[in-house]
């Protein structure tokens, strides 16, 4: 797979998330302001340049450093949620998948469970109940509560990947459980579990922002959703103070929206039937190869469009 | 009898859920180190106000209610028949208030914003995306990008933006609450007239954002049924557009009916911070007070709600699905 047949949304996707990273990791340095300093009065105006350049909060400290810093805190709570739910869910939906009988049966019926239940219920119970609440406890909770989701869809791969020949021949060949787990069966589901992850990671910061607006969010550090959280409070967006609540926003939107292209993509790049663009056109027209044309005679565009057709385990009903 | 036993696996499996959700909504708040009774009565005492008798008293109400001097399995039984009896307790913040009350309050309110919007949402997304399948050219590209961005964007985001653009900067409709200052709700035209342009903005908000979601969806799966065999069998046959139009839309239909009932719970929870955005008086707003008052009973109440809704929404689609899917009704006949 060179990098060149890789579609273009991967890199329009890859340059956003590249740029949100960015933003995470070398924004503190170049803002240098502390967060919880303050440096102006109630909402002043944004004005150039430096630390006031997207103007003050409700506590008259500076937008900019606490969206750096914010962007910082979300992407750190999704990561660290999006990668507890992902190992968790592999493990479930490998073991359960892959070993079937009553253990398959106890845990489905578990992940079943977990399923019906609005995580958001159990995150909200969980979170009012800790007495303290940092990012670190937060992604815990949120992880916690979201590899459901990828058990069911893992578990669904493994138990068809178990029935495959190479199966028995490793079996034979006197590998062990956890050898054939990780060997044989995992290598046909590493795609689907990449995009999982950066599901879960979009849907974790989601359910980050949402409980730091309801009132849950990190005690001992400014979040994208904790900023929402004042600036709703202190009534920014009645008093007209934009810079207070467009900035978080909008890079909350953006990292959403960068994360699910980024997953689109990713299956397209994963699965190249799914690709439309020009080599992959060029591919189908091979003489040799099965043409695709029929289908599209009398219909300008149907059956390239399925570029957005997910796999029959259709990950787009993950987010929350 | 098939689609009997169907439904009734399905009530049996919901009702399982319900216990669960039931034995989380009981434990987990009482996680929390300490006694959640002194912890209440320590913050009205520091609030000040509260003379040493009335305190004396809050504290039995409370220990009373929730048995928390009694063992556990006992508590959980205490629990679950003051709710059969529709009891939710006492309001910690707003002690003697009930619970009940409320919630009866805010109810309505949800539900005004919730109902229609999950209705319109999804008929409307999936005649979008059926025609923007079927359509193709410029008219699939927009519907299919617009629909996309909405779907990505968080519920509460665009309702940010749509306050701050439509009703501050335009001023065209009302900022924030229900209805306006000095009235009282009522069952009146003008109350009603008053109410609808408070409703308008938090509605599109979630309106847009399911729209967007179904459409994606319902394309996709139009997209796939229009390169399947029968439709091409259709076309070598002759049979009309429209005809088969039918077909595909009936075919591209069920799986997104059996989606409704997943994105249920992400809905009602988008809908909840959407009424925060615009103080909008539903649970919501009544949750979003009841965290910061540390009021467990009402959060406990607000939860517990959320789940039924939830539970109810899915146990309904799958009521319906089984009637309408025609592989359980097939099932009956290929048993005998």
């Amino acid at each position: 797979m060179s990098l060149r047949g890789l579609p273009p949304r991967f890199w329009v996707s890859a340059t956003l998330v590249g740029f949100i990273v960015l933003v995470a990791v070398i924004g503190p340095f170049i803002v240098q302001t502390d967060p919880n300093a303050t440096v102006g009065g109630l909402y002043d105006r944004p004005r150039c340049c430096g630390a006031l350049l997207l103007g003050t909060d409700n506590e008259g400290q500076s937008v900019l450093a606490n969206l750096v810093y914010g962007t910082r805190t979300s992407l750190i709570v999704g990561l660290i949620a999006g990668a507890i739910a992902t190992v968790i869910g592999l493990l479930v939906g490998l073991v359960g998948g892959y070993r079937g009988g009553w253990i398959d049966d106890v845990l489905t019926a578990i992940t079943n469970v977990g399923l019906a239940i609005p995580a958001i219920v159990v995150i909200i119970l969980v979170s009012v109940s800790l007495p303290k609440r940092n990012i670190y406890t937060l992604a815990l909770v949120i992880g916690l509560t979201a590899w459901f989701w990828v058990a069911r869809a893992v578990r669904a791969q493994s138990s068809s990947v178990r029935t495959r020949e190479h199966i028995d021949v490793a079996r034979l060949s006197g590998a062990g459980f956890w050898s054939i787990l990780a060997r044989d069966v995992l290598p046909y589901l590493l795609s689907y579990v990449v995009m999982a992850f950066v599901l879960q990671v979009s849907g974790a910061i989601l359910f980050e922002s949402t409980l730091s607006m309801l009132g849950l969010g990190p005690g001992n550090a400014t979040s994208l959703g904790t900023m929402l959280y004042w600036a709703i409070a202190w009534g920014s967006v009645r008093t007209g103070a934009w810079w207070a609540f467009v900035p978080p926003t909008l890079m909350l939107t953006l990292i959403v929206f960068a994360l699910l292209l980024l997953q689109s993509s990713l299956n397209e790049v994963f699965n190249p039937r799914l690709r439309r663009g020009p080599a992959a056109r060029k591919k189908a027209v091979t003489p040799g190869a099965p043409s695709e044309a029929p289908l599209v005679v009398g219909e300008p565009t149907p059956v390239g469009a399925a570029g957005m057709l997910e796999t029959p385990t259709s990950t787009g009903r993950e987010q929350r | 009898m098939v689609l009997a036993k169907y439904i009734g696996r399905k009530l049996a499996w919901t009702l399982v859920v319900l216990v669960v959700a039931l034995m989380l909504n009981f434990l987990l708040p009482r996680l929390i180190p300490g006694n959640p009774v002194d912890a209440i009565v320590g913050q009205i005492a520091a609030g000040g106000g509260t003379g040493g008798e009335q305190l004396e008293q809050i504290h039995e109400h409370f220990m009373q209610e929730f048995g928390l001097d009694k063992p556990l399995w006992q508590q959980f039984l205490i629990y679950i028949g003051n709710l059969l009896h529709g009891d939710f307790g006492t309001s910690f913040g707003q002690y003697p208030a009930s619970v009940s009350h409320l919630i009866g309050q805010a109810l309505p309110w949800s539900i005004a914003i919730q109902l229609p919007a999950i209705i319109v949402g999804w008929v409307v997304g999936n005649m979008l995306g059926a025609l923007a399948a079927f359509k193709g050219g410029w008219f699939d590209r927009g519907a299919f990008v617009g629909s996309l961005f909405f779907s990505s964007v968080p519920p509460f985001a665009l309702a940010i933006i749509l306050l701050f653009v439509v009703a501050v900067q335009m001023g065209i409709l009302p900022v924030g609450g229900a209805y306006s200052f000095g009235m009282t709700p009522e069952l009146s035209v003008t109350f009603f007239g008053d109410a609808v342009t408070y409703f308008w903005l938090p509605f599109w908000s979630l309106v847009l954002v399911f729209i967007g979601g179904q459409a994606v969806g319902m394309r996709s799966m139009a997209v796939y049924e229009l390169g399947s065999d029968y439709v091409n069998y259709n076309r070598g046959l002759g049979v009309r557009d429209a005809m088969t139009v039918r077909y595909i839309f009936r075919n591209a239909m069920l799986p997104q009916f059996t989606g409704l009932g997943l994105s249920i719970a992400a809905l009602i929870t988008g809908g909840l911070i959407i009424e925060l955005v615009f103080s909008y008086p539903g649970l919501g707003t009544l949750l979003f007070n009841a965290i910061g008052q540390n009021d467990y009973p009402v959060i406990q109440a607000i939860t517990l709600l959320i789940t039924l809704a939830v539970l109810i929404a899915n146990f309904t689609v799958d009521v319906l699905t089984g009637f309408i899917d025609p592989r359980i009704r097939a099932a009956q006949s290929g048993e005998r």
